[in-house]
Formats: structure tokens, C-alpha cells, sequence
């Protein structure tokens, strides 16, 4: 076999590779989010005390949220002119006030069961995900969708919940907003608040 | 009542008058406005949302809490008859949007559910195929005549509004857009009295905030400006009603999501 065709076959063997690698790593939004759903589900419907569920939640977050994201969408107009050492002890607060809220906010459910329905490409960074809260004999079903930020298609992470059409990163980056407006536009307000409700 | 009714109409009417004021010579309740909601009163407003959460406290959420205990059947038995009265105000309302077809399986729901379904206890037009139907109101008829929708509001007992949408309840109600209003309070009829009215928005109200105890305990619980998640809340869920939309993304503003450093 000529040198020029041992170099031809490797580089096709190579290429076919690259392909089988990157799709085989590369997760669909909607089974990411199945599989995030299946976790929290999982770790609600388990007979732990209410600080394990916590911490299991917050390690779940931790993976599966952009959390540097959302505090940076929640910031609004405002993070413009924030300096990077405000920005990073922003992002710091930021993110131990998400997870604690998130993981209070989650823990409170027993054993919710989602069905992820669809999922649609809004564009390169972003897919929506659809999914539904079954009805119990208690309450309606209620329409989940996920925003999943797929810049890394490798790592899909979520960024935002909307339910029954109400944005929750939307409402925090209003909450926000308010706080900082309602102290002339101090971001000092909003980190005070924030420690104020870490610490509480 | 009728004091709360007063009040009410006062701070819409201020509502409309600052809404002029504020703009050079152009009422923003003449166009839609895509930007944020004004909260032209915003402190009046957190004012009368404390008051609020003290009545809801003292009064809404006990009552709230106690029907919680009833049994399931008769809870979701009242619930159909809230929801069959709906019916009322959004067959109008769909004829007002040009929505014939909604009006009619609407009207035909409701025809069905106050006979067979016993005054709406029962839902048997849903198991004859009539499936329900999203709710309309005259506040969302005004939307969709391109009305904007004015400064947000916070009506004392009534909770979260905005100019638009008050001038379509109290408009619609007291204009006799709501046939349930018109037999009931409006006109002498021999077989209904105003209580009936009173009762069953009353019931309403409880009904809403039974079904929604946790949601807004967690929320308070995890809200750092309780007053700002509200007014987001609801803004956004009329946005979506308005749009009648079932899929969310259609009602989605994407513009606020394009610069964020993301990963």
C-alpha cells in the first residue's frame, strides 16, 4: 500500500471519528432537560431530611444551570456599568443567592411528574423546551418550557424556567431592577439585599 | 361594595388623567406600548398592596385554608360553576375579537354544562368533545383592539390591574357586558338578589387563592421586593393571555436575551 493511501484511509478514519465523537457527546435539549427532570425528581421523591434535599439540588444547579447567565440577564441594563471587581463579587453574592432560593423554591415539591414534550431552536444559543406538570386530583396541569443556552453544544444548561408563560428570570431581573431603582441606581442596594436574604 | 366601587373608578380615573399628563399631548392607552409597564403610582400602589396582604392575611387566606378541607368533589364542583360562569363575559368578548368560532363552542359549553352538567357542576361538554376554551375578558378585547395598556395599577381588594384593564372590568360590568351582573344586581329580576353577584366573585377569589397557597407562600418566602414579583407576575401573564397563544415562545420577548454572556 502506497504511502499516499495509508495517509488517505488515516484521514478518513480520523474524520469519521471526530464525527462519531462529537455526536456521540453532543445532548439534544430535551434529554437534558428529561434527564436534569429525572435528578430533582429523584432526589424529591427520596427519603431524605429537608437539608439533604437541599444540598442535592444545589449540586444539580450547580451542573445543569448557567447561573453566571441568569445573574447577569437579572442585572438588566445595569450590569453595563458595573467594573470587573464589582462584576465578580456580584456574580459571587449572585450565586449563593440563586442557589439557595432555587433549592428553597424546588424543595418544597414531592415527587412532580414532568413530561418533556418538544423542543424548538430559537437560534446557535439558544433552544426552547417544552414540557408539562401532569394534572393530580388537586391542581391543573401546568405547561413547563425550559430555555437552554446551547453555545456549548457538549454542555446545554438552563437558563431560564417559563411557566404558564411567566418568565422566572424575568420576574428576578424586575425584582432587581426595582431594588437598584428605588436606591438612585445603586448596585450596593441590591448586593445588601442580597447578603440580607443569603443570611436569613 | 359600592365604596370599594368608588374608590376604584377614583384611582382609575387618576390613572387615565396622569396617563395624559405624562406624555407630550399623546394618551400611551391609544397605542400599544411594546416597553415596560408604567407604575405611575408606585407608591400608592405598594401602599394599597400592604393593605392587601393584610386583608389577605386576616381574611382570604383563613378562608382560603378552611376550603382547602372540604372535600374535593364539592371543591371542584364550585369550581365548574365559577368557571361555567366565565362563559358570560367571554362569549362577548370573542364575538367583540371576531372569534365566532370560540363564541359558539363556547356558548354551546356553556348551554350544555348549566342544563346537563346541573348549573355547571358538572363538565359533561368536555366529554362531548367541546374542550374548554381560554378565558377572554374586555380588558383583553381592548388589548386586541391595539388599546396599550395604560399604568399599572393596585386596586384595593381586587389586587394587581393596569388602566386598560380596570376601564374593561368596571366598563364591561357596569355597561352590561356581563349578563350574570345584568340579572343579578343590575336589574330586579325576582330570581336572583345582589348577593348572588357578591357571592360568587367572592367564591372566585377564595377558589383562586386555595388552589394557589403555596405558589404565593413560596413566593414571598423567596422574593426580596414581594410588591415587584407581583406586578411582574401578572404583567406577564396578561401579556400571554392576551396573546392567546398556546405556546409560550410566541408571546416571548427574545430582544432582553441576546446580549447576555452566557457559559
Amino acid at each position: 500500500m502506497s504511502l499516499k493511501k495509508i495517509l488517505f484511509k488515516f484521514s478518513l478514519i480520523l474524520i469519521i471519528f471526530s464525527v462519531f465523537t462529537e455526536k456521540s457527546f453532543s445532548l439534544e435539549p430535551k434529554d437534558f432537560v428529561q434527564s436534569v427532570v429525572d435528578q430533582a425528581s429523584s432526589v424529591l421523591t427520596k427519603n431524605f431530611t429537608k437539608e439533604q434535599k437541599i444540598e442535592k439540588l444545589k449540586s444539580i444547579a450547580r451542573e445543569a444551570v448557567d447561573i453566571r447567565g441568569i445573574g447577569y440577564y437579572s442585572l438588566g441594563a445595569h450590569r453595563k456599568a458595573l467594573s470587573d471587581d464589582k462584576k465578580k463579587k456580584y456574580l459571587d453574592i449572585f450565586e449563593k443567592y440563586f442557589l439557595k432560593s432555587f433549592s428553597s423554591r424546588l424543595s418544597e415539591y414531592t415527587d412532580p411528574k414532568i413530561r418533556v414534550d418538544s423542543e424548538k431552536k430559537l437560534n446557535e444559543k439558544y433552544t426552547m423546551v417544552s414540557s408539562t406538570l401532569l394534572a393530580t386530583e388537586e391542581k391543573p396541569e401546568v405547561k413547563i418550557d425550559w430555555r437552554i443556552v446551547t453555545k456549548n453544544p457538549d454542555k446545554p444548561l438552563i437558563i431560564d424556567v417559563v411557566i404558564e408563560g411567566v418568565s422566572l428570570a424575568k420576574v428576578q431581573k424586575e425584582e432587581f431592577n426595582s431594588i437598584i431603582q428605588s436606591n438612585d441606581g445603586d448596585i450596593n442596594a441590591l448586593i445588601a439585599s442580597l447578603k440580607e436574604f443569603i443570611n436569613k | 361594595m359600592k365604596k370599594i366601587l368608588i374608590i376604584t373608578m377614583t384611582v382609575i380615573l387618576l390613572a387615565i388623567s396622569n396617563v395624559s399628563a405624562g406624555t407630550d399631548g399623546e394618551n400611551s392607552l391609544s397605542k400599544k406600548n411594546p416597553g415596560q409597564t408604567k407604575d405611575c403610582f408606585e407608591k400608592v400602589n405598594r401602599g394599597i398592596f400592604v393593605f392587601n396582604q393584610a386583608l389577605d392575611g386576616a381574611v382570604f387566606e383563613p378562608l382560603a385554608k378552611g376550603y382547602r378541607k372540604l372535600p374535593v368533589p364539592i371543591r371542584s364542583g364550585t369550581s365548574n360553576v365559577i368557571t361555567n360562569l366565565t362563559n358570560l363575559i367571554t362569549v362577548p368578548n370573542n364575538l367583540l375579537q371576531g372569534e365566532f368560532k370560540k363564541a359558539g363552542q363556547n356558548t354551546l359549553r356553556f348551554a350544555v354544562n348549566t342544563t346537563l352538567g346541573i348549573l355547571g357542576i358538572f363538565d359533561p361538554a368536555s366529554g362531548l368533545g367541546f374542550d374548554e376554551l381560554e378565558k377572554e375578558d374586555y380588558g383583553q378585547t381592548l388589548a386586541s383592539w391595539g388599546v396599550g395598556e395604560g399604568c399599572y395599577l393596585v386596586l384595593p381588594v381586587l389586587g394587581p390591574t393596569t388602566a386598560r384593564d380596570a376601564i374593561g372590568m368596571l366598563g364591561g360590568t357596569m355597561g352590561g357586558g356581563d349578563p350574570w351582573y345584568n340579572v343579578t344586581v343590575k336589574n330586579d329580576t325576582q330570581y336572583f338578589t345582589d348577593f348572588d353577584y357578591y357571592a360568587s366573585r367572592a367564591t372566585t377569589g377564595i377558589d383562586f387563592r386555595a388552589k394557589n397557597i403555596e405558589s404565593f407562600e413560596n413566593l414571598e418566602k423567596n422574593s426580596m421586593d414581594f410588591y415587584s414579583s407581583v406586578k411582574s407576575l401578572y404583567l406577564q401573564d396578561r401579556k400571554q393571555k392576551i396573546s392567546n397563544s398556546k405556546k409560550v415562545i410566541d408571546a416571548m420577548d427574545d430582544s432582553d436575551w441576546e446580549e447576555i454572556e452566557t457559559n
